[in-house]
């Protein structure tokens, strides 16, 4: 079934615990920020920041249709309302609130989806985000960002404070590793982050298959001679169209990957973008098949369906063909 | 502001709500005359609003949850001087920002609705803001009768009790009729004051086309302190026009020629409203 992904950096935490650890951090200098939440503090690692700062806090119970409502209401009245709960319910069964109360009425609501993706594994096709790139794609003045590492989250959410526009971070439940501490590479919403360069293949992912990526490029390179570019595309909407394009000239191949259904996710919005620019290389697009998913961990489904260093690095080679 | 000159806005309010209706060819007839008289007491009486202070962080909202009566709230904006009333002559027309929904494109509108069971939170949110803020301005949410079964507003009428959210308050407008016919043959809501008083609110009845009685209602806020307010105010939908009253027919209907001028004949003085 291909290699498990292996944490490499001892410090690193789940992308949600930063995100907490962040948000209680500015929130202590901005008592205008407001955690809102439906019964998750607790899955949204939001239990220190309700004890320390209590009048910051509101809790909505399990409802999330109100929770953005009420979150809309408090961001019209000037409060910076991160609205956090599972990715599946968020953007599932608060869709019209999101589409309405946040972004058509510009009410800056920052959504945070815990859990997303196969996070929550086992549990089922009920409790997976594998929807959500897709619906909210969809909808108009809305920042879609998945942070890769813990770096790439603490920019996310000191950004987050400051973007004043509906916006969704989407946090998963797993340690990450540092992707890069190379300090150069900077964070900002829609501009993706080259991790590794390479000039035979573009491997775009966002989230926590970048890592994999990474995995995979270097096997590539050490196996085959593959020379991979690896860019985190944290943001998928807006899309760094100008790297993408770039990456379509330089290399000889593209392939993106992500924790989503391969429907409407980044590699559609990748493709979409190709194709009207008269992009006509191999393309493919690596996700979670158009099917529920097989019962096991984060770990085990990505293995399933080749989202790990073997299964990236043997789609390469399937699709890619060294001049 | 006397009773009589309220008396008077609102049949000119009726008269307008109709104009543009009949104008644009599209509209929703029967609700914008059954909640009429709740927003002329609302923006001539209680509301902290002006044009002048609208971007102020103090004033008061008011955010009309059933959005498809946008053409009372659009009325009463123009008489309250947020745009000339010129304006509406553009209703639903190509390319204009008075479509038939609240818009915040429109000088005035808090809230983008339409969608219904949206209005009843978003409110509780901004009356939440104003108390962690120690702020004094009030919330006011106007509901339909029929958009209640959307359980948004049963979630957030239970938020609203757990913060004690007494600087808001939702008004019904209480007309008992809905697209596919009464709200009791559609989805009984009945007894909604038992409803919310058992989800912990205060609740008040009143004639919601008596204007006395509305503003005396308003002016009691908050009706039992730490509780939040809600005003069932019984209307008739398309209420002034004898045959749109209580009819269904007239929840979108648009007037033809004929009888926009019967109808205009009995919105002309002596105001059906007087003696009532």
């Amino acid at each position: 079934m291909g290699a498990t992904i292996e944490i490499t950096n001892p410090n690193s935490q789940p992308n949600q615990d930063v995100f907490s650890a962040t948000l209680l951090e500015l929130a202590q200098a901005d008592k205008d920020i407001v955690a809102v939440t439906s019964d998750s503090r607790g899955s949204g690692k939001l239990v220190t920041f309700g004890q320390t700062l209590p009048k910051q806090i509101v809790e909505i119970g399990i409802a999330e249709q109100n929770l953005v409502g009420v979150a809309a209401g408090l961001a019209s009245a000037g409060k910076k309302a991160f609205a956090v709960s599972p990715a599946c319910f968020l953007t599932a069964r608060a869709l019209e609130q999101i589409k309405n109360d946040a972004c058509y009425s510009d009410n800056p609501v920052r959504l945070i989806g815990i859990s997303a993706g196969v996070s929550y594994g086992a549990l089922g096709t009920t409790h997976h985000s594998l929807h959500d790139y897709a619906v909210l794609r969809a909808i108009n003045n809305i920042t879609i960002v998945a942070p890769a590492d813990n770096f790439e989250t603490r920019e996310a959410v000191k950004l987050a404070v400051k973007h004043n526009k509906p916006l969704y971070l989407r946090f998963g439940k797993k340690p990450m590793p540092l992707l890069t501490e190379d300090s150069s590479i900077g964070f900002e919403f829609g501009k993706g982050r080259v991790i590794k360069q390479g000039i035979d293949v573009a491997i775009i992912a966002n989230g926590e298959t970048v890592y994999p990526a990474l995995l995979a490029a270097q096997k590539l390179e050490s196996e085959s001679g593959i020379r991979a570019t690896v860019v985190s595309m944290h943001t998928i909407k807006p899309l760094d169209s100008e790297l993408i394009l770039a990456l379509a000239e330089k290399t000889q191949a593209i392939i993106t990957v992500e924790e989503h259904m391969v429907n409407g996710g980044l590699g559609e919005a990748c493709a979409s973008l190709l194709l009207q620019n008269g992009y006509n290389k191999p393309f493919k697009i690596m996700g979670i098949p158009d099917e529920y998913t097989v019962t096991g961990s984060q770990v085990e489904i990505f293995n399933h369906y080749g989202l790990n260093a073997d299964g990236i690095a043997a789609a390469v080679n399937g699709m890619f063909c060294p001049l | 502001m006397t009773d009589q000159e309220l008396i008077a806005k609102s049949v000119q309010y009726r008269k307008n709500i109709l104009k543009y209706i009949v104008g644009a060819k599209a509209g929703h007839t029967g609700g914008s005359l059954s909640c009429i008289d709740i927003l002329n007491v609302l923006y001539n009486e209680v509301l902290n609003v002006s044009p002048e202070n609208f971007t102020s962080p103090d004033r008061d909202r008011y955010i009309q949850s059933k959005g498809h009566c946008v053409e009372a709230l659009f009325v009463t904006l123009a008489d309250a001087g947020f745009f000339p009333e010129s304006d509406l002559e553009t209703l639903c027309k190509y390319q204009s920002h008075y479509i038939g929904h609240p818009t915040k494109k429109v000088h005035g509108v808090e809230q983008n609705t339409g969608a219904l069971g949206h209005g009843l939170p978003i409110a509780v949110g901004t009356a939440l803001a104003a108390k962690m803020d120690d702020k004094n301005f009030k919330v006011y949410t106007l509901l339909g009768d029929g958009e209640l079964p959307e359980g948004s507003n049963w979630e957030a009428a239970l938020t609203a009790a757990h913060y004690k959210l007494d600087n808001l308050c939702a008004i019904i407008d209480n007309n008992k009729l809905q697209i596919t016919g009464t709200n009791a043959e559609v989805c009984n809501t009945d007894p909604l004051d038992g409803k919310f008083e058992s989800f912990g609110w205060a609740v008040r009845e009143v004639d919601g086309h008596d204007v006395k009685a509305l503003k005396e209602v308003f002016a009691a806020m908050p009706f039992e302190p730490g509780k939040p307010n809600l005003v069932i105010a019984h209307t008739i939908k398309g209420k002034g026009v004898s045959f749109m009253e209580n009819s269904v027919k007239w929840h979108h209907g648009v007037p033809n020629a004929e009888q926009y001028e019967v109808a205009l004949g009995e919105l002309s003085p002596p105001s059906p409203l007087k003696g009532e």
